[in-house]
């Protein structure tokens, strides 16, 4: 294992060290915990959105807390759900009376520690509502098992739904608009190599030098397929074919698109495959509002990308396009 | 059998010793069909839960299990986290005022714990869980009128050995899908040591 690291064990807290010292003005740690909340927190009637999970996915979380976005971002153990105790610690810090919101990615673990967490608020007398984000296509969508996992789509309810927050939106209000971009997000993603979690020393599983995993997680779950590398041109088609194939972007559609780098992946790669990506959609009749191109919801350091691609009406354009003070989303 | 405080101390002394020692088994075991950090998880939580029993007083065996499971649900994290600490929770719920605890009230607690995990994770018998192996071991003590070690060890243990051959449905491991066969689950393995432990304490004191 090679890392620009002091020590495994605390990459966490040596990393929101770092965050907190970049963004001083915008952003603090709570003492004893690994939450990062405004500065400001909390912002009396306002909604306050809360979202968090394991670590090694920057800049998501913390990278998203700003006016306009998040109130709070909770980082648990690099890719381990943090726990009830900090998510309850974040929801207090950010209730401003109107309640809390808490955009979760559908993980097991995710979904646990901050249900748990929401029983013990509620239990202190704070509202507190919550989405499951679940856009990647690569898992089947089923009610019997897991479902779907959440990857780069929640970046969009993250600036949405903060957006929504920052208008004076009720807990109601927060919660339909959050869960209109759950149903109309849908993201895929493949990798040409692994990842190494600090603590395990190795990577989690590995790639030959000319195999790459079509539909793998954003922790190195199991994908769709391993196979040969191909183009970026197939890689693109190959991705969007499987987003399209679900049935929520049509012919005539407007969306948003993001092209997100996994953590080792050039921009230049990325743009290229946004080329393709744009190709195949204006064939398809469908019209790219706004594209994102960059690193937005990474996996250490795992080469590779997703795509993202999000149906907009006017309430979400509108709301994709109000101000966003968020270090890692400045609109 | 009567189930003291001490035993209760005991009990997850052994299970630290044995979550430590098999820190990177249960990580392997993670990393075929999860995310490689169940023993690293594991091991924090009961390092802590262990470091905490040694300067605590306590009045009765509720009172450590409550304590151990608020230190699962604080240090441990991921899926286990608040399944372990839900079974505790609700074992201590049902006990409570019970003290020494009985083997009906330990079976009442066994059975309390098991339909914890049910709820909390909304899964069931046979999705490649660690209520593979909470579910028969609380069958056996239902079925069995005092403590059988050698029959319980033997219950729990192929128990763990049969998720070997289930397909996962619940938790991470439901994404690798038929892949996930012909692995033992994590979370059935470590839930194999606190029963293992618990056998040998009572055994022990026998
Ligand atoms: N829904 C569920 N119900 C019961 N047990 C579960 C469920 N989901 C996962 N588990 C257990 O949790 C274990 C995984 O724990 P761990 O690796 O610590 O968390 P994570 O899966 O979040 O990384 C699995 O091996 C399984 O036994
Ligand atoms: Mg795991």
């Amino acid at each position: 294992m090679k890392k620009i690291i002091n020590d495994p064990n605390i990459v966490v807290q040596d990393m929101l060290k770092g965050m907190v010292a970049a963004n001083p003005a915008t952003i603090k740690q709570l003492p004893d915990t690994t939450v990062i909340v405004r500065s400001d927190a909390p912002t009396i009637n306002k909604v306050g959105l809360v979202s968090g999970g394991g670590s090694g996915h920057e800049p998501a979380h913390a990278g998203y807390v700003g006016k306009g976005m998040l109130d709070a971002a909770v980082a648990g153990e690099v890719f381990t759900s943090p726990t009830p105790d900090q998510v309850l610690e974040a929801i207090k810090a950010v209730d401003g009376g109107s309640g809390v919101f808490l955009v979760i990615k559908n993980y097991t673990g995710d979904v646990l520690n901050f249900e748990m967490a929401a029983e013990l608020a509620e239990a202190e007398g704070i509202k507190v509502e919550h989405v499951i984000v679940n856009d990647d296509v690569a898992v089947e969508d089923s009610s019997f098992t897991t479902g779907r996992r959440g990857i780069a789509g929640t970046i969009f309810v993250h600036k949405i739904a903060g957006a929504k927050a920052e208008q004076g939106a009720t807990l109601d209000e927060v919660k339909s608009v959050a869960e209109k971009v759950v149903a109309n997000v849908r993201s895929m993603g493949m990798a040409l190599t692994p990842c190494t979690v600090p603590a395990a020393g190795k990577p989690s599983f590995n790639l030959k030098e000319n195999e790459m995993e079509i539909g793998i997680g954003i922790h190195g779950e199991s994908g769709i397929e391993r196979k040969e590398i191909s183009t970026a041109d197939e890689i693109a088609s190959e991705l969007v074919t499987k987003i399209l194939d679900d049935g929520v972007h049509v012919r005539g559609d407007d969306v948003a698109i993001m092209i997100n780098g996994l953590g080792a992946t050039p921009e230049m790669e990325l743009n290229i495959v946004n080329s393709k990506v744009n190709e195949i959609l204006n064939e398809k009749g469908i019209h790219v509002y706004k594209t994102f191109i960059g690193e937005y919801m990474t996996a250490l350091e795992m080469a590779g990308c997703s795509v993202t691609l999000l149906k907009l009406d006017d309430e979400l354009k509108t709301l994709l396009n109000l101000s966003s003070e968020a270090p890692a989303f400045r609109v | 059998m009567e189930f003291r405080v001490e035993d209760a101390i005991h009990w997850f002394t052994v299970v630290n010793d044995k979550i430590q020692e098999n820190k990177e088994n249960l990580t392997t075991l993670d990393q075929v069909i999860g995310d490689s950090d169940h023993g690293i998880n594991m091991a924090r939580g009961f390092q802590e839960v262990v470091n905490k029993l040694s300067t605590q007083e306590y009045e009765e065996v509720a009172d450590v299990l409550n304590h151990v499971a608020m230190t699962l649900i604080s240090k441990v994290g991921g899926a286990s986290g608040p399944l372990f600490g839900t079974a505790f929770l609700k074992f201590s719920q049902a006990v409570k005022g019970i003290n020494p605890v009985d083997y009906d009230s330990f079976t009442k607690g066994l059975e309390e714990a098991l339909q914890g995990v049910k709820q909390r994770g909304k899964a069931k018998l046979g999705e490649k869980t660690m209520i593979d192996v909470w579910s028969p071991v609380v069958d056996v003590f239902q079925s069995e009128k005092g403590f059988e070690d050698n029959l319980f060890i033997e219950v729990a243990r192929e128990a763990m050995e049969n998720t070997k051959h289930i397909m996962a449905t619940k938790g991470r491991a439901a994404y690798f899908k038929e892949k996930s066969i012909g692995h033992i689950d994590p979370g059935s393995a470590s839930t194999y040591m606190i029963f293992e432990a618990l056998a040998e304490v009572i055994k022990g004191r026998k």
